[in-house]
């Protein structure tokens, strides 16, 4: 793995001058080897994680495990690809299992995400079934921790 | 009444721990970062502390035999013989301490009487003088020198060598100075060992983080396993520092004789300990491998950043300790990190603290995040900028 995706991974929120500094590159040379990676698809974006759970924005989530069929020379490609295209759709896996994608649905209400489900999804030729799962609460994204506070453990200051 | 004349001799003529003096200084100061911590700055992985809890939950909370749990012992066996190809009995081989601090100190009390000599070399952790002092030992320092890389040589312990040297301490890779010995080295080291009749004590508590080539632990030389006690824990690789665990494996009779002071002064380990540890010996070598990987980038990091700056710096090959040489500056070891630490509040601690071979160089702990190191290695530039126009 490239020392710079190693960083990215592991280096929290570090800027781009203190990448350098860490890499012993420079500035521009990372900027240069960022773009790279957009241009290969390794790097595809940044997003912050958000525990919206305290906004009033009402983002309601939910989770459908879809049936569908494969077709001839593009296997489940083609559908997969075209579901994913929809705003409404945050993540769209293949699985291995008892159904074949599970996509992730964000909306701004339980009616809305039920509209999608009823009207763009479940309508799209291809499509056998789905199953929607509302999600109720989230202790985990990403990663990160939601409702546990976390604090930098406290370490003496000078130890042997 | 003054009961401080009831103190014995040889506490009082304990010389005080230079980490303490400097350690007195920084808590006085707000907003330090401090490049002075020993400890991993990663709390345990969770599996592992997940592991002590429903220990905890099933009613673990008894003591367990002075040897600590068969379970753990087996684990250990296993670990040790995988991963530094020495094969040592569960049954009365191995013996599970509180730290690898406790392993050292059972090893001094079972195995030194009054007036034997014991080698060590220098730099070093803190405690090893002291533990050879309080079992009315002699310590004999052997240099270690960074034109070696802090490596331990034949040459260095053949003149340090004297007629009553018992012990030999090895602590490999060395806290503080990161150095190592390879395989030749440590061949060399063993053939000393048994021309000089000495038992090794060896200190690996760092092997795991070695970033180039293989740890060679000395008790898997041919000939040595009868006159090596292999002193490990849990630590640094696991980053398990307060649940104070660790072990010690040798010969049975001098395990015995370990187990001996061991059962009338602690009786055992912590059972919540010693039930994580199997955890994490069994589950836990993913965990430890990507806090190694960190720790060898945040290495190479700030050893280049230290040379940039002007402070000749080697770079270790294991353990999570940076020692650059300071001497550049003209200033003693001491006044530097004061300084340092007073003009851009960077904490470093004195090579001094870890014996009088350390004179000229700082301990740098790298274990730490890349915006604390950034930071500190930016205005460790700035001061060493400042002092060289005063010059």
């Amino acid at each position: 793995m490239k020392p710079i995706i190693k960083l990215l991974l592991e280096g929290g929120s570090l800027g781009t001058a203190q990448m350098a500094q860490v890499l012993n590159l420079s500035e521009a040379e990372v900027n240069r080897q960022m773009e790279e990676l957009k241009s290969q698809r390794v790097l595809l974006g940044f997003r912050p994680v958000l525990n919206l759970a305290q906004e009033d924005s009402g983002v309601v989530r939910a989770v459908i495990e879809v049936r569908i069929t494969p077709e001839r020379g593009g296997g489940f490609n083609r559908l997969a690809e075209r579901i994913s295209r929809f705003d409404e759709v945050e993540s769209c896996f293949l699985m291995s299992g008892g159904y074949d994608l599970l996509v992730f649905v964000n909306g701004a209400s339980l009616q809305r995400v039920a509209a999608f489900v009823s009207e763009k999804l479940s309508t799209l030729e291809g499509v056998l079934s789905t199953a929607t799962h509302f999600m109720l609460r989230s202790y985990k994204e990403q990663g990160f921790m939601l409702d546990v506070k976390t604090e930098d453990a406290e370490r003496l200051k000078v130890t042997p | 009444m003054d009961s401080s004349r009831y103190i014995a001799k040889h506490v009082i003529n304990l010389p005080k721990s230079g980490i303490r003096d400097f350690f007195e200084i920084v808590s006085k100061m707000k907003d330090v970062i401090s490049l002075g911590i020993g400890e991993p700055d990663f709390d345990t992985p969770w599996h592992i502390r997940e592991a002590g809890i429903y220990a905890l939950e099933k009613g673990k909370t008894h003591y367990t035999s002075n040897l600590g749990l068969i379970e753990l012992r087996r684990a250990i066996s296993k670990y040790v013989d995988k991963n530094y190809a020495a094969s040592y009995r569960p049954e009365d081989e191995i013996i599970i301490t509180v730290g690898v601090s406790e392993a050292l100190d059972l090893a001094c009390r079972a195995l030194i009487n009054p007036g034997d000599k014991v080698m060590f070399h220098q730099p070093c952790y803190v405690s090893y003088s002291p533990s050879i002092t309080l079992t009315h030992g002699i310590a004999v320092p052997v240099p270690t020198f960074a034109k070696d890389n802090f490596a331990l040589t034949v040459e260095a312990l053949r003149a340090a060598w004297q007629p009553g040297c018992k012990l030999l301490m090895l602590n490999l890779p060395c806290n503080p100075t990161g150095g190592t010995c390879d395989r030749v080295q440590i061949e060399a080291i063993a053939k000393f060992a048994v021309e000089k009749d000495l038992i090794v004590l060896s200190d690996e508590i760092y092997s795991e983080l070695t970033f180039e080539g293989v740890h060679t632990s000395i008790a898997s030389i041919p000939g040595m396993k009868e006159r090596t006690i292999f002193l490990h824990g849990f630590s640094k690789a696991f980053a398990m520092t307060g649940w104070r665990i660790g072990y010690a494996c040798g010969p049975a009779a001098l395990i015995e004789a370990m187990m001996k002071v061991h059962q009338y002064s602690m009786l055992c380990a912590s059972i919540i300990s010693q039930e994580a540890a199997i955890e994490a010996l069994v589950r836990g070598e993913d965990a430890m491998k990507k806090m190694r990987d960190q720790y060898h980038r945040r290495r190479d990091f700030i050893v280049r950043r230290f040379n940039e700056i002007g402070l000749k710096c080697h770079l270790p090959r294991g353990s999570f300790y940076a020692f650059p040489d300071i001497s550049a500056t003209g200033l003693s070891e001491i006044f530097f990190a004061v300084g340092l630490l007073q003009a851009e509040k960077v904490a470093m601690v004195p090579g001094t603290a870890f014996g009088a071979n350390g004179s000229g160089f700082c301990r740098a702990c790298f274990a730490t995040s890349y915006e604390q190191l950034i930071e500190a290695s930016n205005r460790i530039e700035r001061h060493v900028q400042l002092l060289a126009t005063k010059k």
